[in-house]
């Protein structure tokens, strides 16, 4: 029991930047853009969320107070590296697959290049403790304290909350209606009067919003602060467009397809604790490849009947029918 | 990705015309991102460290003419890699997947250059063929997901790029012959399995860099000449059309996919292989779980070579030059990395210099037509007040 314990109290802060950032991808793709540069966006948020942190830990601010302004920091710091994404792919149609790759190669390598010049390390070393041991009076609740309230990060809740306020924007706005009319059928949505042009700057904005957090929380909930120029976000940012189409670009079944890579990734860290794991002896490197071949088990299987947005990746160009 | 001119205009050779051919809008288009890519690196110097920039930035450009044989031996590997992900891309497939081929190729290459006993003069090509299979297996992954299942191969390649790093990187950390575990990292080549040097002291230079020449020259005549490449085209440029046409698009997908593979996978082969100019040891290679960056770049070479096989041997030895300039600049303060930031910024611009160039192209074109006009309008109204 308290090995479930531990795994639950593990996995969480482990799904909560997948979840974000897949409901970043979502909000990008079905707006009609393929945001494969979520990588970057994410070592990118993570980068300037530490730098912020780095710069303010001294001043005695409450932990949780600097978590909170350094996901500000992280997510204006996504959407602005977003809008480079959405220049190229919005207004010079360019080719979005290319763009995306352009974008992720250049961060790990600017990260490292300010960082060995100013820090003279790979990455940015925090020392702010953002750990919490048991939240007040919700900790105490039995069972569900335990495994929700104790041992976590605050960005746990902030993830939920997220995925709440996205719920209700996709399903029940007006705004979000008109993202998805732009990736199913641009020129319809147009035709009613839909700029489609700023819809798609406002989805991969949000991407860059969510990424951005999502890369913070990351390096919080899996790195202990800091952020590293060589292992990045280590491909967190892929995993979480493998959870966005897993979860069929809805936020519910993203929400679960988060928890299920999460739980998978968090196992294949813990091996030693399962002692009937433990006893088979199995290679660990197997274990850690464990979340990308179940990618491709999964989307062996959903692929089939995928229920992409119609028009993802293809520029909009008025003069077209 | 931009191969659509190159159907039509095959049988024009009017040295007049050359400017409007499609293959000068691309060198442009080419040279362009590299300016942009240059300048922002240049921006991002000056402002790391104002005093030595320019120091550096020369470095960039014309450090690598110091070691000229070191820049076609580092320009081997992304040669190969470039060459797989332009092949694909003329399929209108994306192989960011080369990395983990080339990472598989390697491998193989490794695994017979040490555990297998051949005569010199046999090894080191078995080997090289070993890699050659190697990528192979690891680019028909992508393929058959894409084919038969649907799934993305972006998603694909990526996820097996982690899968085969692991892999590769385990494997060799479990094989006692080729791991040095106090090292950290793989021992010594036999001789027999090392590629024959070229001889030229103080490089590692060798013939691999000969056989990725030869074999982009190979892949252009398949590409123009063959039925196979002309499909390849077709099915890239629309896949409806192709398929109604009564070509097998499944079939091609994996094809291609393992053709790429297979280039990747002699990069690895030529990487590890090469010989060393410091006798008596080789090439190592250390397992810290990191994907190739040869992969990678690779994407660069083959955009910057606008997936042209011709055009890819040309920007594997400029991206390979640049880079041995980003090292010399760590004499003036700098890091090398900041090649890698240059690469990626001509990566993003090539992906719209085109339109880019187009807009701009139109742009001359009326305010010359313009003028044209005017001119004509003058000389008639010339002729008019003659009569």
């Amino acid at each position: 029991m308290d090995t479930l314990y531990y795994l639950i109290q593990n996995m969480l802060p482990v799904a909560t930047p997948l979840l974000l950032v897949a409901l970043g991808g979502m909000f990008s793709e079905v707006s009609g853009v393929i945001n494969i540069a979520l990588e970057g966006i994410m070592l990118f948020g993570a980068f300037f969320g530490a730098l912020f942190v780095y710069f303010i830990q001294d001043s005695g601010l409450n932990p949780q107070a600097i978590l909170l302004l350094a996901m500000l920091v992280a997510a204006l710091a996504g959407i602005v590296y977003s809008l480079l994404l959405s220049f190229a792919a919005v207004n010079m149609s360019a080719d979005q697959t290319i763009t995306g790759t352009a974008l992720n190669m250049l961060i790990p390598a600017a990260v490292l290049l300010v960082s060995k010049m100013s820090f003279n390390s790979d990455g940015i070393t925090t020392s702010v403790n953002f750990y919490i041991q048991k939240v007040p009076v919700l900790g105490d609740i039995p069972i569900i304290g335990r495994m929700f309230f104790q041992k976590t990060y605050i960005t746990v809740m902030i993830g939920i909350l997220f995925l709440i306020i996205s719920t209700i924007i996709f399903y029940k706005t007006k705004f979000g209606l008109r993202l998805r009319a732009c990736g199913e059928h641009p020129h319809a949505a147009d035709s009613v009067g839909i700029n489609v042009y700023k819809m798609r700057y406002l989805g991969v904005s949000i991407s860059g919003l969510l990424g951005g957090i999502g890369g913070f929380f990351y390096s919080v909930g899996v790195m202990d602060g800091n952020v590293n120029g060589h292992t990045g976000v280590a491909g967190f940012g892929f995993l979480a467009l493998a959870v966005m189409i897993f979860g069929q670009w809805r936020p519910g079944k993203i929400f679960l397809a988060a928890l299920f890579f999460a739980f998978l990734r968090t196992l294949a860290y813990s091996i030693p604790l399962i002692p009937f794991l433990d006893n088979l002896n199995i290679d660990s490197t197997y274990y850690k490849m464990l979340p990308y071949v179940a990618t491709m088990v999964v989307l062996a299987f959903t692929s089939k009947h995928s229920r992409a947005p119609k028009t993802v990746g293809v520029p909009y160009d008025k003069s077209q029918r | 990705m931009e191969n659509r001119g190159n159907l039509n205009n095959k049988n024009k050779f009017n040295l007049g015309n050359i400017f409007k051919t499609s293959g000068f809008s691309t060198l442009m288009a080419a040279l362009m991102a590299i300016f942009l890519g240059l300048i922002f690196g240049f921006i991002i110097m000056l402002i790391a460290k104002p005093s030595s920039a320019l120091a550096g930035f020369r470095y960039i450009l014309l450090g690598g003419f110091r070691r000229i044989w070191d820049v076609f031996y580092f320009a081997t590997p992304i040669l190969m890699t470039g060459l797989a992900v332009g092949f694909a891309f003329k399929m209108g497939l994306f192989n960011i997947g080369a990395s983990g081929q080339y990472t598989m190729g390697m491998y193989f290459a490794l695994y017979v250059g040490f555990m297998w006993d051949l005569p010199p003069g046999i090894h080191w090509i078995v080997a090289i063929l070993a890699g050659l299979v190697g990528g192979i297996i690891w680019g028909f992954f992508p393929g058959f997901f894409k084919a038969f299942l649907n799934v993305n191969e972006v998603i694909t390649s990526i996820m097996f790029n982690y899968i085969g790093m692991f892999l590769v990187d385990m494997w060799i950390q479990n094989n006692s012959t080729m791991y040095i575990p106090n090292m950290a990292r793989t021992a010594y080549l036999p001789k027999s399995a090392q590629i024959p040097s070229l001889g030229i002291p103080g490089s590692n230079v060798n013939f691999s860099i000969i056989f990725a020449i030869v074999i982009g020259i190979i892949l252009y005549i398949v590409l123009e000449k063959t039925i196979f490449g002309y499909e390849l085209k077709a099915t890239g440029f629309n896949k409806h059309a192709s398929e109604y046409a009564g070509m097998k698009g499944k079939r091609n997908i994996i094809l291609t996919m393992m053709i790429a593979g297979g280039l990747a996978g002699l990069g690895g082969a030529f990487a590890i292989l090469a010989p060393s100019a410091i006798a008596g040891s080789s090439v190592t290679y250390e397992p810290v779980n990191i994907i190739a960056p040869n992969g990678f770049t690779g994407i660069a070479v083959a955009l910057l070579g606008n997936s042209h096989p011709l055009g890819i041997i040309l920007s594997a030895i400029f991206i390979s030059h640049i880079q041995r300039g980003g090292t010399l600049t760590s004499l003036v303060g700098f890091k090398p990395e900041i090649i890698d930031v240059v690469i990626a910024v001509i990566i993003y611009f090539s992906a719209f210099s085109m339109i880019m160039n187009t807009a701009l192209g139109n742009f001359l074109k009326r305010k010359f037509r313009v003028k044209k006009h005017k001119l004509a309008e003058s000389i008639d109204n010339n002729t008019k007040e003659k009569d």
